[in-house]
């Protein structure tokens, strides 16, 4: 008897707790966590950096939310922290139930502006301190000349090329077009993959593209495309991806660069089998800093930056880059304030530690002279401040409907399954189908 | 015992937990991105009503019908590789040696998550370094294929392990259901002067024949909403050549923002697998179950 009535009232409690976990709402849970602190004021944050996969970017937060604790002892900051899809799935479903985290991380243009338009982001032109920027990265983050978000990151796009193979070749860092068309012929007549190309992930290519648009029509052709001041079928735009598919025919990319990830091919030039990469600054801890990479490769890796055009109007200091990710305050906030202030400094502090701690550009200028860093940061630093041009990536300034066409136009175009003037054609009708 | 199974009110506490999760969890989605087809919505601001258009669209996107004919591509090849493991299952369920051992070694790729075989199989599909294309150069072939790279083949390389994936599973059930027929039958048939290929065809199968038509049905239904492999190898590249019904849904509405669109596409899902089963299930009947 006994024994039947404790499995009754197991099962009931079973019963209870699923029904009582199925009804209780999100509400009621973040009331329990704030009452938990009464008298602190939480401050919940979202990062993408977690302590496995991104050690470095992991523990500058992490220590400057604890020096941010200490002088602030009434703040009290709860973080989550996601790999960067799950990241960006849980933002989307938490900002459709509007339960977005205080303090958070979003990407520029195109990704942030459905936040913005939905009233999600609060704007931050009261904390924005401009001239701490480098120029054109706050504007990414802006919508109607309002930043809603504070940029963390800084990225350039230079070709990185193994030393070595060019050297086996008598080969030098191409400054023209022409010398650069030289290097591929000389390495694919030795049966060496002279560029490495995941082009599975498309915005890949893209770079290669936006960055031959830019060398023959200059940085306006694109942009103004994209902006619809100008049309995509500008024959610098056409002229761009007859150059592509030039290119492919030379077999100047890894054999089957449209199947491959970007960490796919990737391998290929870490493993010496292609000699040139073209990608962002990111991967420059690969080269210089990171424990995880051979000594002996590092020292054989250089970079050049993309080379000019003959009878183009672009010049070699206009850079495809762009800012990675930056800070957003939720607009729904009930700490909004305290989430401003601790944004700001976390800005400013991770400006002053990313670059020595964790091989991080950030957006906020940068005072070489201070701490001993790696030739080549210091180098791509002073390029960066040389930089006469910075285009945002073609695929982060359009919407995603569009950037969508865009990116399988491109894979279409390197995979030779479209022609240059339908490539421009498709694109510069969905362009103009969106005003 | 009986007296609990009896009361009415206990039948329906017991049944309620589950009852309320398959709600919760299955039926409400169900009938809430029905609804959500009907909005035109990024998933992230406001929702606007806009009737039946996103339905008219997807009756009309291209996309949506060839990504409709690659998952019935799937459902006909994974349907037409049951054979195959019928055969498989026939041979491992007649008294042969090792087929303890082999049992377990088909069983493997079904312990293994999907990420995993996913990642395996795009190393030996490398177009340079690759399992593949090493084994076809050593063979003599010059211009080896780029696999998940081009249009016309990149779809069938991932039928490849798709197939590899599930024959433990298939194997499995068919195994299970060949040792269920009684030795009797089979002794019967033997001193009747049956040979074993009359044993399988002619008693064997009959005798699963209910089994076998569940395992199409799964196939089928199973095939239609598949993702996982091919939302990790290509992505549905390149350029839309390996797209699924299941992997088109996702982009639109995770990727390009068109959660309203994204949802019609999983209602739309849903209508073509439910018709499916049926047809399959009408395709199947047969009047006289066989039985032991």
């Amino acid at each position: 008897m006994k024994k039947k009535a404790f499995a009754t009232v197991m099962s009931m409690a079973l019963a209870g707790g699923l029904i009582l976990g199925g009804c209780s709402s999100s509400d009621e849970t973040a009331k329990d966590s704030s009452g938990s602190s009464s008298d602190k004021t939480v401050v919940k944050m979202m990062h993408l950096w977690p302590e496995g996969s991104s050690n470095a970017q992991f523990t500058i937060v992490d220590d400057i939310i604890k020096a941010y604790e200490e002088e602030n002892p009434d703040v009290d900051i709860q973080t989550e922290i996601l790999g960067n899809e799950q990241y960006k799935e849980k933002i989307k479903v938490l900002s459709a139930s509007n339960e977005l985290p205080d303090v958070g991380i979003t990407w520029a243009a195109g990704y942030m502006k459905p936040f913005v338009d939905g009233n999600m982001f609060a704007p931050l032109d009261d904390i924005v301190e401009k001239d701490k920027f480098v120029a054109g990265t706050l504007d990414a983050f802006s919508v109607e000349e309002k930043p809603y978000a504070l940029p963390l990151e800084l990225n350039i796009t230079p070709v990185y090329y193994n030393k070595e193979i060019f050297e086996k070749y008598n080969l030098e860092a191409p400054k023209t077009y022409d010398e650069f068309l030289n290097v591929v012929e000389t390495l694919v007549d030795n049966g060496v993959t002279p560029i490495t190309l995941g082009n599975k992930d498309r915005w890949t290519g893209s770079m290669w593209y936006m960055y031959l648009a830019d060398r023959i029509g200059g940085p306006e052709s694109l942009n103004n495309a994209i902006n619809r001041t100008g049309s995509f079928e500008d024959p610098a735009l056409v002229k761009a991806a007859e150059e592509i598919e030039n290119l492919v025919n030379m077999d100047a990319f890894v054999k089957g660069f449209n199947g491959l990830s970007n960490d796919e091919a990737k391998g290929y030039f870490m493993n010496e089998q292609a000699a040139m990469y073209l990608m962002a600054t990111w991967e420059l801890p690969n080269y210089t800093t990171s424990p995880d990479v051979d000594q002996e490769f590092k020292d054989k890796i250089g970079y050049f930056k993309f080379p000019t055009y003959e009878g183009g109007k672009g010049d070699i200091d206009s850079y495809v880059g762009g800012p990675g990710v930056g800070l957003f305050v939720s607009e729904q906030s009930k700490v909004k304030d305290e989430a401003k202030e601790f944004v700001s400094y976390l800005v400013d502090e991770w400006g002053k530690r990313s670059v020595v701690d964790a091989g991080v550009i950030p957006a906020t200028v940068v005072d070489t002279s201070a701490g001993d860093l790696h030739p080549m940061y210091i180098d791509i630093l002073n390029d960066l401040g040389n930089a006469s041009n910075l285009t945002l990536y073609a695929d982060v300034q359009m919407s995603a409907g569009v950037a969508d066409v865009h990116l399988n136009q491109i894979q279409a175009l390197f995979g030779g399954q479209t022609t240059p003037e339908e490539f421009t054609k498709t694109q510069e009708e969905a362009l103009a189908a969106e005003k | 015992m009986k007296t609990v199974m009896s009361n009415k009110f206990a039948i329906a506490l017991y049944t309620l937990p589950a009852l309320l999760l398959i709600l919760v969890l299955i039926y409400i989605p169900i009938a809430l991105s029905g609804y959500y087809g009907l909005m035109d919505w990024d998933g992230i601001g406001e929702m606007t009503f806009i009737g039946l258009d996103n339905y008219i669209t997807l009756i009309q996107d291209k996309l949506f019908w060839s990504s409709t004919w690659h998952s019935f591509l799937l459902a006909i090849f994974s349907t037409a590789s049951l054979l195959l493991y019928l055969a498989i299952s026939l041979v491992l369920a007649s008294k042969i040696k090792g087929s303890d051992l082999l049992r377990k070694i088909y069983l493997i790729p079904m312990l293994l998550s999907s990420v995993a075989i996913a990642q395996l199989w795009m190393k030996i599909f490398d177009p340079t370094n690759g399992m593949a294309n090493k084994l076809l150069e050593f063979f003599g072939v010059e211009n080896t294929p780029i696999w998940l790279a081009d249009p016309k083949i990149a779809l069938y390389a991932i039928f490849i392990p798709i197939i590899w994936q599930y024959a433990g599973f298939y194997i499995l059930i068919y195994y299970a259901a060949l040792k269920n027929v009684p030795d009797e039958v089979i002794e019967a048939a033997k001193i009747d002067g049956a040979s074993p290929f009359q044993i399988a065809y002619k008693i064997k199968l009959p005798l699963i024949s209910g089994v076998f038509k569940v395992t199409i049905m799964l196939a089928v239904v199973g095939s239609l909403k598949y993702f996982d492999l091919i939302y990790v190898m290509t992505g549905g590249g390149p350029n839309g050549a390996s797209e699924v019904m299941a992997s088109y849904m996702y982009k639109e509405a995770f990727k390009l923002n068109n959660f309203g669109y994204g949802s019609a596409i999983g209602f739309g899902l849903l209508v073509i697998c439910l018709l499916m089963t049926w047809l399959t299930s009408q395709l199947t009947k047969s009047k006289d179950d066989v039985q032991f």
